[in-house]
Formats: structure tokens, sequence, C-alpha cells
């Protein structure tokens, strides 16, 4: 039974009902950390179909379903839930605020991208998952004569989750905008808050091309327009701009956070402060806004002509200078400083070299004529694992060891930490370096089997032992989490010596967050109070009541309206699809008229936690 | 410090994969042995940029891994604190400069080498023209000033410019033949140009490089280019009407392809209009059966045939052949008829 200040509840009613931007980034970090595992197996599963040539381990049509549940599933069920999870869990306490902008909305978004997520993976045990790419290029995706009936789980699972993703962009938008402590200005932010910021704008402005995207497909599939069908005048290319225009984008979405992440990490384990911060703001924002200009580099063999290939392609290769200056920052903020390898460090130190090999082939994957070669082959599939692995999930692996400690009050085994390291490290560069060559030596990407012959045998294999290495380290990672859920050794409030307000409270910290708003006096202000001798930091408020929200299930119940609804369309069934909406508008309903005021936490409440050294 | 000892036994890790790796791959497949000028512009695009961001390269890991192995914290510097350095302006723009000049030097070529690669011979009267549709896993070649069609083998002249227009009958398809030139896309509705050029006789592999469904990874063809006297031969092969058959396997197994059905799909005659299957006039020359399907000899040839003829669906599952039911012996006539669908002299 968890004990609240207003009434008893239990357990798993809390968790449905929570708003606390805390307990939903565990929420986030469960249901991504569970897709993750899901989206490693389908991608085992396919290195071990690829392991030598004409293997029979799968067939091609099941292939194509894990290809494309692989790609979906990392991208919007574990790679962006995973960030959502430490945008929640630190943004708030970083800027020095008791919550986020809108907590019911915060909680909507959550329930949206896990049911959304839920009904794309039910459409494995109804009849196929989808086969057309996490791409969809219609008309492949469009119609029932070239994929499966999985492509309407795709769209509508998307869909419902690409809402919950808007609506926590929002929010996070507006949170950082309005929310901040006194004294914390733009250019006091931590740069993990900065770079939540600019992914949160972009989310704002990139989703609705995704959600326009796949409405289009959804009237095609379900109600037989023709916006994608050639012989009645509809155009193909229109998809792959709109997704594009989404998808580009999107990759910034992932990886600004995990460039924010670094710019924490890498700080406080070289015991310095982050070089260039002014030039590092530039350039996450100036990457943010060159994110939108370059989506057709995805389409150069489209065969939109020369002035537009060369066009994108000189926007692309623009990106690379503001990307460069954060590498060199990150260095120079590492030159001169007292690096400590504890595992979160290890994670950052891991990233440096191998996401700068993946924005090195990203440059070469800019020059047209020489992309026309790697497009849709091998190379790119090494190119944007190097980004997208060796950035992104390296940054949140970082993120997980550094913040575990703030989310849980406990600290993940080192140990264990460091032998998932090195596995992971030397099974990713394994499994992905032989297959910028593959590529080259001409073979395309999405293919089930390969013919005998070709002299691409030895390079698949090598490929194959080390996800397999890969996996075993996973494995490790979850052996770890275990261990430290049982042993329940507390951190401390600060146990790396760091420098931002989260860590100046208790692990995990009270539900109100700060019992005194603080009052930021510089750049990294726990580390400005430090070096003024000081432990606490000065607060802006005298102690006084604190006004929460309470709780609700009417977000929960909003989500499953959606959910029940997205089955009845996929089956056509109307009834469900009134059920579903009736259920969902209900809840917007109530929502609406019950006049919710929250509750307080009592000034002597927090007299008495602070005595107890929450 | 650990992390050395464990970082060194990498290294000759790496040297290994590159050793294995060092072939250059099959040398009618790769990219990296190009056999046409446009595959050469290609390479020299690959080289020039790969040049440029080794440079690169060799700098950030340089000072990587000066800083990782030069600032480790040492024991009895926990009262030392490090200088808390803001940034440095001149640092600061030396790496903001640099890269834009390097990527002014990258972006020049990739301008230009743009515009030859989309240089559009459609209108070009020397230029030899090739229609190329993509159809669900296969591909038809049609030669429209010679009212020829054949599929799975493109016929072309070495030493000149081949202008080919790309579109599709069904979903998105890619033609890829990595030694000769990059890909370009093949949309329906839609009609893509682009040139393609051999400098040596030789027969190349074409890859399909966009997914299209089951049998995406299936979808091979070949690049068959001949010296132009010899192109100029199978042209006029192709052009005469087609031989009869003469043993009588041969006429009973042209019987069946008619009873069968087979020509509601197949032409092998003087039909030169699009149908639902590959053109067959010149079967018996393929390189390989239904693109996938290898042979050395007469008899792997034959061997090949009935098996695609028996076990079509599982071969290329999702392909629009269908199966065909068909006793032993009708196999037996359906091969030798098939293998004798020649045009060119023996
Ligand atoms: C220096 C920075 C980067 C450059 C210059 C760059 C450039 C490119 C280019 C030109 C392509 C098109 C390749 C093709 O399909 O032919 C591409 C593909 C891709 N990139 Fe990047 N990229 C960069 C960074 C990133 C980052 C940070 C991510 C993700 C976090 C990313 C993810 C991807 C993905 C997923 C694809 C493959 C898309 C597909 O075909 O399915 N890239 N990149
Ligand atoms: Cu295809």
């Amino acid at each position: 039974m968890a004990h609240s200040h207003t009434k008893k509840k239990s357990v798993v009613w809390d968790w449905l009902t929570t708003v606390d931007h805390k307990k939903i980034a565990i929420l986030y970090l469960v249901a991504g950390g569970f897709f993750f595992l899901v989206g490693g197996l389908e991608a085992i599963l396919m290195r071990i179909q690829l392991m030598g040539p004409t293997q029979e381990f799968v067939d091609g049509a099941t292939f194509n379903q894990l290809l494309t549940m692989h790609g979906t599933t990392m991208i919007f069920l574990a790679a962006m839930p995973l960030i959502f999870a430490f945008m929640n869990a630190v943004v708030p306490l970083q800027i020095g605020a008791r919550d986020v902008a809108f907590p019911f909305i915060n909680s909507l978004g959550f329930w949206l991208f896990f049911f959304g997520g839920l009904l794309l993976n039910l459409s494995w045990f109804f009849g196929g998952a989808p086969d057309a790419g996490w791409t969809a290029y219609a008309p492949l995706s469009s119609s029932d004569l070239y994929s499966g009936s999985g492509v309407d789980y795709y769209i509508l699972g998307l869909q419902i989750a690409g809402i919950g993703t808007l609506a926590g962009g929002i929010n996070f938008l507006v949170t950082i905008i309005n929310m901040r402590a006194p004294g914390m200005t733009y250019m006091r932010m931590p740069l993990f808050t900065w770079t939540v910021f600019v992914a949160s704008a972009l989310i704002l402005f990139a989703f609705p091309a995704l959600t326009v995207g796949l409405a289009l497909l959804m009237f095609d599939r379900l109600f037989d327009t023709n916006f994608f069908n050639v012989a009645a005048g509809g155009n193909i290319t229109i998809w792959e701009h709109l997704f594009w225009i989404f998808g580009h984008p999107e990759v910034y979405i992932l990886i600004l956070p995990a460039f924010g992440i670094l710019s924490e990490v890498i700080p406080v384990f070289a015991r310095k402060r982050l070089f260039g911060y002014t030039s590092m703001v530039f350039a996450v924002a100036l990457i943010g806004f060159l994110g939108f200009m370059v989506w057709v580099h995805h389409m150069f063999t489209v065969g939109l002509g020369p002035i537009a290939n060369a066009i994108f392609s000189i926007a692309t290769m623009a990106i690379a200078i503001p990307t460069g200056i954060k590498i060199f920052n990150w260095l120079f903020t590492l030159w001169g400083g007292q690096i400590r390898f504890d595992t979160a460090n290890l994670w950052a130190l891991g990233f440096l070299p191998t996401f700068v090999l993946g924005g090195v082939t990203g440059v070469m994957l800019s020059v047209p004529s020489a992309d026309y070669q790697y497009h849709d082959s091998y190379f790119v599939v090494a190119h944007f694992h190097y980004v997208i692995v060796g950035g992104v999930v390296f940054g949140l692996f970082a993120g997980l060891f550094y913040w575990w400690p703030k989310m849980f009050g406990t600290l993940l085994h080192e140990g264990l930490g460091k032998w998932q390291f090195w596995l992971f490290f030397i099974g990713f560069h394994l499994t992905f370096f032989p297959q910028h060559w593959l590529g080259l030596m001409g073979m395309p990407r999405r293919v089930f089997t390969y013919l005998p012959d070709q002299g691409l045998d030895e390079g698949n294999l090598i490929s194959t032992i080390g996800a397999l290495f890969m996996g075993v380290a996973t494995i490790i990672l979850l052996v770890n989490i275990f261990i430290t859920a049982r042993s329940k050794v507390r951190a401390g409030n600060d146990p790396w010596d760091a420098r931002t307000l989260e860590w100046a409270i208790s692990s995990p910290p009270p539900e109100y967050n700060f019992a005194q708003t603080p009052l930021v006096r510089g750049y990294d202000p726990l580390w400005v109070e430090k070096m003024d001798g000081r432990t606490e930091l000065t607060p802006a408020e005298p102690l006084g009541d604190i006004h929460m929200p309470n709780g609700s299930i009417i977000p929960f119940i909003m989500s499953v309206g959606l959910f029940i609804a997205g089955f009845g369309f996929i089956g056509s069934n109307l009834p469900a699809i009134l059920i579903g909406m009736g259920t969902t508008l209900v809840a917007m309903f109530f929502r609406s008229v019950i006049d919710d005021h929250g509750y307080h936490i009592h000034k002597e409440d927090l007299e008495k936690d602070l005595k107890e050294g929450k | 410090m650990k992390i050395w000892q464990k970082l060194s036994r990498i290294v000759p890790l790496f040297a290994l994969l590159t050793l294995v790796l060092s072939g250059c791959g099959r040398d009618n497949l790769t990219a990296l042995v190009p056999k046409g000028e446009g595959a050469e512009i290609n390479y020299s695009m690959m080289m020039i940029s790969l040049y440029i961001m080794i440079g690169v390269l060799v700098v950030v890991f340089a000072i990587y891994t000066y800083v990782v192995i030069k600032y480790r914290k040492r024991p009895g510097q926990e009262n030392v604190i490090p200088k808390q350095t803001e940034g440095n302006h001149l640092l600061e723009l030396v790496w903001t400069v640099i890269p834009i000049i390097l990527l002014i030097i990258l972006a020049i070529p990739t301008v230009i080498t743009t515009f030859e690669l989309a240089e559009d011979y459609s209108k070009d009267e020397n230029a030899v023209k090739i229609n190329v549709k993509a159809y669900l896993y296969w591909w038809d070649f049609e030669y429209p000033e010679y009212g020829v069609r054949t599929a799975q083998d493109l016929y072309m002249p070495t030493g000149e410019r081949v202008s080919i227009a790309l579109t599709s009958e069904d979903v998105i398809h890619s033609f890829w033949v990595p030694t000769l030139q990059g890909k370009m896309d093949n949309n329906p509705g839609e009609e893509n140009v682009m040139w393609i050029s051999a400098n040596e006789p030789g027969v190349y592999r074409g890859k399909c490089a966009e997914l299209c469904g089951v049998s995406h990874a299936l979808m091979d063809f070949k690049v068959i280019a001949l010296d132009r006297p010899e192109f100029d031969k199978w042209i006029e092969a192709m052009q005469a009407p087609p031989k009869e058959m003469t043993t009588p396997l041969a006429i009973e197994g042209q019987q069946l392809f008619e009873s069968k059905g087979c020509i509601g799909c197949h032409a092998v005659g003087e039909q030169k209009f699009e149908m639902a299957g590959p053109n067959l006039k010149n079967f018996g020359e393929r390189e390989v059966v239904a693109g996938i399907l290898y042979y050395e000899n007469e008899q792997e040839q034959r061997d090949q045939i009935a098996n695609w003829l028996i076990n079509t669906m599982e071969l290329k599952p999702g392909n629009k052949m269908g199966k065909q039911v068909l006793t032993q012996d009708e196999v037996d006539a359906l091969v030798e008829y098939l293998i004798n669908l020649k045009v060119l002299e023996d």
C-alpha cells in the first residue's frame, strides 16, 4: 500500500492515475524498456536469418514483418519513450519546478503512447504485423494488393501514439517557458533542458506531417480513397515527402536530447564546466532549424532532379558544422579535467568516437552523386545505426546510469555496468562496421536473404556474431537492474558530485520536488553553491503550503477508448468504433465539468519531511 | 588503467575485420570496382568525401585519445578543482571555419557530378534507349526504336551512354547495377530518366533496391554489355521471326505452352506489347532462370527450368505466376521447348 497525504490507494490504482512527472518518467522507462527488448529480439531474429546465404530460419513474409516492427518499435516505442522518460524525470527538477505545466496532459500523453504501442504490437496475433517497412512507402502500404492487414495496425497505432507524443512535446515547451525557478534564465538553463526544449519544438512542427500522411493512408486503406492510387490519378511521391518532412526532424528529436545527456554527463565526470556553453546552445538551435530543410536527402533517388538534389545536399552538409562544434566542445570539456570512468561516463566516452563515425558517413551520404550507390543499401543501415545506436542509445544508457540514483534512490552496479558497456560496445562495432562494406559490395537493405557466391557471406556472419554480443550485454543490464532493485543500497542526494539543481534534493525527490523554490544564482547552480561552500540551494521563497494536483483515471480511460476505437476501425466494426469513441468523449466531458482543485501539502508536513532529511 | 588494456584487445579484432573485408566483393556486383562511367563518377565522389572525412576523423580521434589518456583522474586530485573554462573564441572560430571550408571543397564537385549524372539522353538520336519497367518481382526491357522486348537480361552496347527510362507496374522498385551506375527508383505513374554505360563487355549483376514485397530480395537481373557489332547482331536476331521448333518433344512443349495457358502471360514470338509475365523470346539464352537460379551447363539449365516450373511459389513467394499444375512428362516437354527459345546462332 502506498501512502499519500490525502487518502490510501492501492499500488496499481496509484500508477494508473498518477500525474506526478517522476512516476510518469518511470512508466515511460518501463514501457520503453519493454519495447526496446521486443525490438531487440526482432533484430536478433533477423540477424540469425542473415547469418549465412539462403537460410530458411524465417520466411520472406515473416522477415518483412520483423523488419517493419523492428524499425517502428525502436523509433516510436523504444527511443522516443525512453527520451520522454528522462525528459519527465529530469527537466522539471533541472529548472527548479514542482511539476510540468499540465500534469493531466502528461499522464494522457503516456497512456496514449502506451495503448498506441499495444495496438501496433497486437497485430502479431491478428493476421500478421505490418510488412511495408517503417517508412511504409505507398503504394506498397496503401493497397491490400501489396501488403497485409498489419499496415492498418501501423496506421492506427502510430496515430494514437503520435497524439500522445504531440501532447508531450507541447507540455514540455510550456513547462520550460513558464515554470523556470527565479534566476533560471534561458542562458542558464542546463543543456539537457535546452535540447528537450528544441526537440519539443521539433515535435510540434514535425508530427503534424506524420498525422496528415497517416490520415491519407488510412483513408486509402479503409475507405478506398485514391490519394496514392496512381491509376485513379493519385500520387505516390506525396507520402515520401510527408513521411520525411516528419522523419528527418524525428531523428533530431531523438539525437538532440542524447546530445543533452552527454552535455550533462561529461562536465560532471570531467569535473569541469561545459566548454563553449553559448555555442552549444546555438548549435542545438541551428541543428533543430536545419533539420527541417534536409528531408529530401532521403529521396535522392526518387527522381526529383539535379537542382533539388543539389540544394538539399548542401543544406545537409551544413548540419555537419553545428554538429562538429558540439563534438569539439565536448572534447575540450574533457581537456584539462579530471576524468572519472564510471559507467555513465563510459557510455558518454563510447558515444563520442562512435557518433563521429556515423556523422562522417552522414556527410558522405549527403553527396547525391555518391548516395546513388549508398542509398537503400547496407551502407545506409550502417550509417543510421551508428547515429541511432551509437548516438541515441549510448546516450540513453549514459543517462540511465547517471540519473538512476535520482529516479530510484539506488546505484546500479558498476562492475556489471562495465561488462555491459564493453560487450555492447564491441558487439555494436562488430555488427555495424562490416555493413558499410556489405552495402558497397552490392547488398541492398531490407532483403530477407542473399545468394551465395556474391562476396557477402563473411561480413554477414561477423555482423550476426556482433548482434549476439549486444544481446548478451542487454541481458547483463537486466540482471543489473534486478540485483540493484533487490539490494536497496541507498544513494545519497548527489552521488556523482554534480552541478545542476536535481542533485540538490533527495533521491528520489519528494512528490513536491522542492520544499522551497530555489533561487538560481548562475549557470550550474548547484556547483555555484558548492563553490560558495554551501551544500544547499538558496531558497527563493519562505516555507509555505504547496498546492498539488490530484491524480486522475480519466487519461487512462480516454486512451482505452481510442484503443478500442482503433481496433474498431481496423476491423471495420461499427459498434467497437462507437463504444470506443463514446468512451473517450464521455471521459473528455467529465474532465471538462469536474472541478478538481487539487490538494495542499501543509507546512507542518513539509517541516517534518525536512527533519527526516528528505 | 583497465580500460586501456581492454581497448588494446579490440585493435587486433579490427585489423582482422579489415583483412576479411579487404576484398572488394564480387567483381560484377561491387560498387568498389566500377566498370562504367557512372559508377566511376560515384566512386570518385565516394573517395573525395572519404579522404576529407578521414582528415576530420584523424584530428578528432587524436584529440580524443590525448584527452582521455592525459586527463584521467589521478589519486590525490580530490582537492584540486580543475580550471572551469567557459570557452575560447579563437578555438571555436577555428572549428567552425575549417569545416565550412572543407564542405565548400566537397560541395563543388558534388554539384558538378550531380548534374553530370542527371544528363538526359532520351532525346539524343545517337543513344540507344531502353524502357525499363519493374513488376513484382521481375524486370521488363523494351527497345522502342527497334521494336524489341525482352526481360531479366538487359542487353546494351559498350562504350556509349544508354538512355534508360524507368517506370513500374505496381509498387516502387529501384534499378541498381552497382558496377555500372548508382540506383534510381521505378515509380508507378511517373517516368524517371537516367543513363548507364559499360566500359567493357561483360555480365553485370543488377538488383531491386526498394522494398517491394515478400520477394524483394529475389528481384535480381543482369546487364549484358556487348561490343557494338555484337549488340547490333542481337537486335537484328531479336527482330527476326521466331524459329520453328524441330524436335517432337519441343513441339509438344510448344503445344502445352498454349494449352496450359502460359501464352496468356508470356509472349514468345512477335508480340511486342506488354504482358503480365516476362517476354520469353530469348529465354534459352538467359544467364539465370527467374533472376535467381544459376546454372553452369545445359543439364543444370534444364534442371533449373524444371525446378522453376514445379516450385514457382516456393522459389519466389508471392510472385504473380502462381502454382502451375503439371505432370513430369509435361514439365519435360516444356523444358525442351523453353530451352530452345533462342535467337542467336549457336
Ligand atoms: C551529421 C549528421 C547527419 C547527416 C549529414 C546525415 C545524413 C543522412 C543522409 C544523407 C541520409 C540518406 C541516406 C539514404 O537513404 O540514401 C541519412 C539517412 C538516415 N539517417 Fe542520417 N544524417 C546525420 C545524422 C543522423 C542522426 C543524428 C540520425 C538519428 C539519430 C540519423 C538517422 C538517419 C536514418 C534513420 C536514416 C535512414 C533513413 C532510411 O532510409 O530509412 N542521421 N542520413
Ligand atoms: Cu522490387
